[in-house]
């Protein structure tokens, strides 16, 4: 391979991208001005009624716990997962694989009874404290689970009846309600830019085919492995830059999570990768677009999914649209980083490395698809 | 033709059912300036393509300076400079980021580069204009960048796409004044026009292409002289009935 082709390539793509208004508009300035806009207009709500996963940690040492569980079972909102350690359960919450951690505590049993022989007298309860451990990652979450909790526990001590030797301390409650909607959307932000690389690609191909460049390019020396080199290394860079406009903005605008320079690096590192993907679908409109009209019109068969299943857009959806946005590589960098945004999970962790490798499995594949049916149309 | 550098032999191209290039053969020696000339969809720019190995052909043989264009296109590739038909250069690059470009494409080293580049942005009149952006050119402007940029390797086998298509008199004029000046460098050159003038005044032989099949190939002179009429035109016209732009003007 000949790096001085290659680099000239990388060159020839990011002058263009600088020195043409459409394309700057494009890829760096209308994710900026749209998630800035969006995210000080909608706070994401609504869609059907969502069922929580909450992890149990019982340690009452009476039979009373399962009074509890079974009233929050009934309310057919939340789905029990039972732990028998606090580690494996916050693991799991730092993940986003379950909302809300409650941790019984062991005189849960001799609280309730106390209650219950002196219902009117508190100076005879023996007092206690559920805690609830809340996912910092949604917004959602946080704002409906401690309610309903709270509502059960007051249903198995007497109805409307306060106060009770039962309380319910939220742990990061505080801090999870100082995020504002905009911080909660922060991660898919990052997604969501790099998801307009699809149209820069399709059109930048189209636009060479039309105007005979690609046949004049196809003239020199230079081999298809140079040529796709060239182009992939490019949109890199571009997709690089982007995170970096996206993250000052979104720094600019108060996002500051507590993470470290790895933190960073990783996730820089995960919306290349990603990166490829979308070069892949702007391959694949490239092949089936004969203009850089239709390009960009084909661009939204690709661009739509991505944008509304994977990114910020995407979290007041439905459950069962929910489901389908396992399937569009964006859910998995959107999820990434809200685990370590949000949920404070560590790049070694279980979710964080699974959604790692779906992308970068995924992108590959849809890279190689792209590069393939390019490669018929190069040949041709 | 013993010291031939472009051999083409019993060529046929078919898009489908259309036959592009009918069993054309033809040969050219190393420093000959050749002209094909023939009316627009006559097959001139297929043959071009096949030459360059961007377009394969249905059968035939064609090699240049001993490579087999289909077998050894990489090999050709470097020592031959295309300047296609349509104006293709990067609107949003400078002309000197595209001769750049095209340069680094080439794998010329910096120093010749420079040395090149400044040679040819001077004898094709665009020095002064060499660091502004494309999109500003005139379109005389940006047809003799697109010959710098097939240039700009110091190719030995040149092929010019109708390379004054579209041109203004004093653009036609310097391309016509750097053409000869190639041929003196003893730079083998496939022309492709469909401007009589052209051809009488720059090449040493031209082929008469129509339909895909040579009609006629010898020096103008001859085929003047031997035709008994006064310039290609009308060799054109007692070979096919019609004149050479006659499709253009309908």
């Amino acid at each position: 391979m000949n790096a001085q082709r290659v680099f000239a390539l990388i060159k020839k793509e990011l002058r263009k991208t600088v020195r043409d208004s459409a394309v700057l508009f494009l890829i760096f300035l209308f994710p900026i001005i749209f998630v800035f806009t969006f995210s000080t207009t909608f706070g994401g709500s609504g869609g059907e009624q969502p069922v929580y996963n909450i992890g149990i940690i019982d340690m009452d040492e009476g039979n009373a716990s399962q009074i509890l569980l079974a009233a929050l079972s009934d309310t057919k909102i939340l789905n029990l997962n039972i732990y028998v350690d606090d580690q494996t359960a916050q693991n799991d919450l730092s993940q986003g694989k379950i909302q809300a951690v409650i941790l019984i505590p062991k005189d849960f049993s001799l609280s309730l009874a106390s209650y219950q022989a002196a219902p009117d007298d508190p100076s005879r309860w023996i007092n206690t404290t559920l805690t609830l451990y809340l996912d910092k990652g949604s917004l959602i979450a946080t704002q409906a689970i401690p309610p309903i909790v709270q509502q059960v526990i007051t249903l198995i001590t007497d109805k409307n009846v306060s106060p009770s030797p039962l309380r319910l301390e939220t742990a990061h409650l505080v801090k999870a309600k100082e995020m504002s909607a905009f911080e909660f959307m922060a991660p898919g932000m990052f997604t969501f830019a790099s998801i307009f690389i699809i149209f820069m690609v399709a059109q930048s191909f189209v636009q060479d085919r039309e105007n005979g460049m690609m046949k004049r390019i196809r003239i020199t020396p230079i081999t298809p492995t140079e040529f796709m080199m060239g182009q992939i290394l490019s949109y890199a860079i571009i997709a690089l830059v982007q995170a970096a406009l996206v993250f000052t903005m979104l720094y600019l605008l108060g996002f500051r999570p507590n993470v470290n320079l790895h933190t960073y690096a990783f996730t820089f590192f995960l919306l290349t990768v990603f990166s490829f993907s979308n070069v892949g679908f702007g391959l694949i409109v490239a092949t089936i677009a004969k203009t850089p009209g239709a390009a960009s019109g084909i661009s939204f068969l690709f661009v739509l999914p991505q944008l509304f299943l994977g990114t910020f857009v995407g979290a007041s959806l439905s459950s069962s649209v929910q489901v389908a946005s396992r399937f569009v590589p964006s859910y998995y960098v959107t999820d990434a980083l809200t685990s370590l945004f949000l949920r404070g999970a560590a790049i070694t962790s279980q979710t964080v490395l699974f959604d790692l490798m779906v992308v970068s499995a995924s992108c590959a594949a849809i890279l190689a698809l792209g590069v393939t049916f390019y490669a018929k149309c190069y040949k041709d | 033709m013993a010291d031939s550098i472009v051999i083409i032999e019993d060529l046929v191209k078919k898009f489908e059912d259309v036959v592009a290039l009918d069993d054309v053969s033809l040969q050219v020696a190393k420093g000959e300036l050749f002209g094909l000339l023939g009316p627009n969809g006559a097959g001139k720019t297929t043959i071009i393509n096949i030459l360059c190995g961007v377009l394969k052909p249905t059968s035939g043989f064609v090699s240049i300076n001993g490579y087999d264009v289909q077998r050894e296109t990489r090999k050709v590739k470097e020592f031959i400079g295309v300047c296609p038909q349509e104006t293709a250069i990067y609107p949003y690059l400078t002309g000197l980021e595209n001769a750049e470009l095209f340069g680094d494409l080439y794998a010329v080293d910096k120093h010749t580069f420079r040395a090149r580049c400044n040679m040819l942005f001077e004898r094709l009149a665009l020095a002064k204009d060499a660091k502004r952006r494309t999109e500003k050119y005139s379109g005389g402007m940006k047809r003799r960048l697109s010959f710098i940029l097939a240039l700009i390797h110091d190719p030995q086998v040149i092929f010019l796409d109708e390379p004054t298509v579209g041109m203004d008199p004093q653009s036609r004029h310097v391309v016509w004044d750097f053409i000869r000046e190639l041929k003196r460098e003893d730079k083998t050159i496939i022309l492709t026009t469909h401007y009589m003038e052209e051809a009488e005044e720059l090449c040493d032989r031209v082929g008469i292409i129509d339909h895909g099949k040579m009609i006629a190939l010898d020096p103008p002179r001859t085929l003047i002289s031997k035709n008994d009429v006064g310039n290609l035109e009308e060799v054109f016209i007692k070979f096919t009935g019609r004149k050479i732009r006659e499709n253009e003007w309908r």
